[in-house]
């Protein structure tokens, strides 16, 4: 068990990264990130991390400088959100599709314009298909176990792609929660240092990066494709280790009160510990509510998904993220498609709400829970309801 | 910061026979750019990684499973070459401190066309030039983006007519002068930067290695012939770079902390017509544009061999 402490999540990151001995970090500031590389620079420049910390000059450069340090066999670092993330969007891509391990926090913030610094989930929700494997920390304990797991994802031999950690700008990466720090000695026995397949070595010249013309293209994509499906067991096995040693379990798809649920509550992110609070109320009313939360975001957990929803009526699918003109929010619209092949499937309501740092209350999960009753009832009205908005 | 040995002075006889980068690529017939790299190369040697934007040099070079490259390669994007390069320095200085890469320095090239350098990657270049990573970018620059189709950039010289500046009867062309990156490059206080084209092979060579003794960013700002675009006959590309020197149009120099040194003064230069005359992208010119572009080639001639004579004076 490690030291029981009181500490920001950002801090919290930053601790899990110099933990995992990263060795570059390449990163740009953006609210609500700036803590995590804050520190990060405050522990090279204390001698308490030896790594190469290059303060690029704009997100684009930090996923390009990643590209660099992560070529030549380095464990790669970055952190950002929002605006730079979607800056980064070129260099996702290419990042998965040159198959490098870099690990990245997104501290969960909302797009421009207007613009706000303020938290949801509009930004990674634009990098949904970006080939990176992808995880929702609900707490600050998740934010540094899935900040040191993911480097034991992304490097596997059987994976070899980026990955990134979400955090919640504000609501989780600003605030202070107890949490149990692992000792770099269990760590180093978790993380062994990476050990790069194909690096940029003189001694044995390799091209990185080539022209692919239509006769490969479709076969590399499929084949970057198939890691990142194959990557699930990976994910489960580092999660098993995980609760071996360090007794906290992670599963692709959390429940809560999930097993009797008739209405069953999908989040992402840290506001599941409002939808927490909210279940707990309505249990105590005899209502029989629970909650889903989807932590793989990629691959997507489909027959995790699929046994969750098992027995519900409804899912309440609340998405942090608007879906312009289409169906609604992301989370929402992925499960539908999930479970659209079964027979029998829970009606699958999407809410949007807490949508720039607006809060998703303890009242907002009553309405959505009415409303996820009144649809099982009498069927779908709209696609999609805006939850919480000032009329 | 320039800690600088003493530069091989290259002769023809004792030039490298390697071709680190190796024939059989699909550039064009009398491409100046693959010319030019292949010069940069013969003084690199097998010690380098290169970091590749995206443009001709980087298709012609790399169609899956191919490769041109006989040393390390890589290629991100269009706008980033010089980004990458800081990684993969950065990278390199922190994996050999922890024992993880084998010892001695690697030669980190960045190589990128004009658009790549000029337009698209400016801020890229400019970042890993200020952070002062150990690297050294190449650009060559061709005046135009030449793998899309001839279209203009801020390097194109003003009255060329390209795609997406054509000449036209409420148009001369490229209506703006050709920005002057070296003078960007300059601004960063580097240890060094030269201008070259690989015409002057020897030239070129010496500039690479002496840009690769020093420590700290360096750059190669060279001007490259491109016969599809410059719309001139494809055996005329060494010819044209020769002419856009001795015109004064491409002035040779170098600036070594600070100071300004032309590498060949032409004290009698030839008409400018004489380096457009051959060019399909300046033909529709009139002599009196001809005679204005004469007028700024000058002014910026005789600007250079002034602040050459004061630095050396200093």
């Amino acid at each position: 068990m490690g030291e029981r402490t009181g500490l920001e999540v950002s801090l919290a990151v930053s601790e899990a990264v110099k933990l995992a001995r990263v060795e570059a970090v390449a990163a740009y500031p953006i609210t609500p990130q700036t803590h995590i590389v804050e520190e990060l620079a405050q522990m090279v420049a204390d001698g308490h991390l030896e790594a190469e910390f290059i303060m690029v000059e704009s997100e684009h450069s930090a996923m390009s400088a990643c590209c660099g340090t992560s070529a030549v066999g380095a464990r790669t670092y970055t952190a950002t959100a929002s605006q730079g993330l979607a800056l980064m969007h070129e260099m996702l891509f290419i990042a998965s599709g040159l198959r490098l391990p870099i690990v990245m926090t997104i501290a969960n913030r909302a797009l421009s314009a207007p613009l706000s610094i303020w938290g949801d989930q509009s930004d990674v929700m634009a990098e949904r298909d970006c080939g990176w494997i992808q995880v929702f920390a609900e707490t600050g304990q998740d934010a540094f176990d899935l900040s040191v797991q993911m480097f034991k994802i992304c490097e596997d031999k059987r994976v070899l792609l980026p990955g990134i950690v979400n955090i919640d700008g504000f609501t989780l990466s600003h605030v202070i929660e107890p949490l149990e720090l692992e000792s770099q000695e269990d760590i180093d026995a978790f993380l062994p240092p990476y050990e790069a397949q194909v690096i940029l070595d003189p001694r044995k010249p390799v091209t990185i990066g080539p022209v692919g013309f239509p006769e490969i293209y479709t076969e590399i994509k499929m084949q970057q494709n198939q890691a990142l499906l194959g990557s699930y067991e990976v994910v489960l096995e580092v999660w098993a280790e995980w609760e071996k040693k360090f007794g906290r379990a992670y599963k692709p798809v959390e429940s809560y009160c999930a097993e009797d649920a008739e209405i069953l509550i999908n989040i992402a992110g840290a506001v599941s510990g409002t939808a927490r609070v909210a279940i707990d109320r309505m249990r105590e009313e005899g209502r029989k509510v629970g909650m889903i939360r989807p932590r793989l975001w990629r691959p997507y957990p489909f027959e995790d998904m699929r046994a969750a929803v098992k027995g519900a009526k409804g899912v309440a699918v609340v998405d942090r993220a608007l879906s312009f003109g289409g169906p609604g929010g992301p989370i929402a619209s992925e499960l539908r498609s999930c479970l659209y092949p079964l027979a029998e499937k829970p009606v699958v309501a999407s809410f949007i709400a807490g949508l720039g740092g607006r809060d998703v209350t303890i009242d907002d999960f009553y309405t959505i829970v009415a409303e996820t009753e009144k649809i099982i009832e009498t069927g779908y009205t709209d696609e999609y309801k805006m939850i919480g908005v000032r009329e | 910061m320039a800690e600088k040995t003493k530069s091989l002075d290259f002769i023809p006889r004792l030039l490298p026979p390697f071709e680190l980068l190796a024939e059989g690529h699909r550039g064009c017939q009398g491409c100046g750019e693959a010319l030019a790299l292949r010069q940069v190369m013969k003084v690199a040697g097998p010690n380098t990684i290169i970091c590749s934007a995206t443009g001709c040099m980087e298709i012609i070079t790399s169609p899956y499973p191919e490769t041109a490259w006989r040393v390390p390669w890589i290629h991100v994007a269009f706008e980033n070459a010089a980004a990458v390069a800081a990684g993969v320095e950065a990278g390199i200085k922190i994996l050999q401190k922890r024992g993880r890469y084998r010892e001695g320095r690697v030669n980190v090239i960045a190589i990128g066309g004009d658009g790549g350098t000029a337009d698209i990657g400016l801020q890229a270049l400019s970042g890993a030039l200020e952070r002062r990573h150990d690297f050294l970018y190449v650009c060559t620059d061709n005046e135009a983006y030449m793998n899309t189709g001839i279209q203009r950039s801020s390097s194109t010289p003003y009255g060329a007519s390209t795609t997406t500046s054509p000449t036209g009867k409420e148009s001369i062309g490229q209506q703006t002068p050709k920005k002057n990156l070296p003078k960007i490059v300059a601004a960063h206080d580097i240890p060094y930067l030269a201008t070259a084209c690989p015409s002057y092979p020897l030239d070129l060579m010496d500039k690479t290695r002496r840009a690769l003794d020093t420590v700290g960013p360096t750059y190669l700002h060279v001007l490259s012939a491109c016969p599809t675009g410059w719309r001139h006959a494809i055996d005329m590309a060494v010819e044209m770079g020769r002419l856009a020197v001795e015109t004064g149009v491409f002035p040779l120099y170098e600036i070594v902390d600070g100071k300004l040194k032309l590498s060949i003064k032409m004290d009698k230069r030839k008409p400018v017509a004489e380096y457009m005359k051959p060019q399909g992208r300046f033909r529709h010119l009139k002599p009196e544009d001809i005679e204005r572009i004469q007028q700024q080639v000058d002014e910026y001639y005789e600007s250079l061999v002034y602040r050459a004579e004061c630095d050396a004076g200093r």
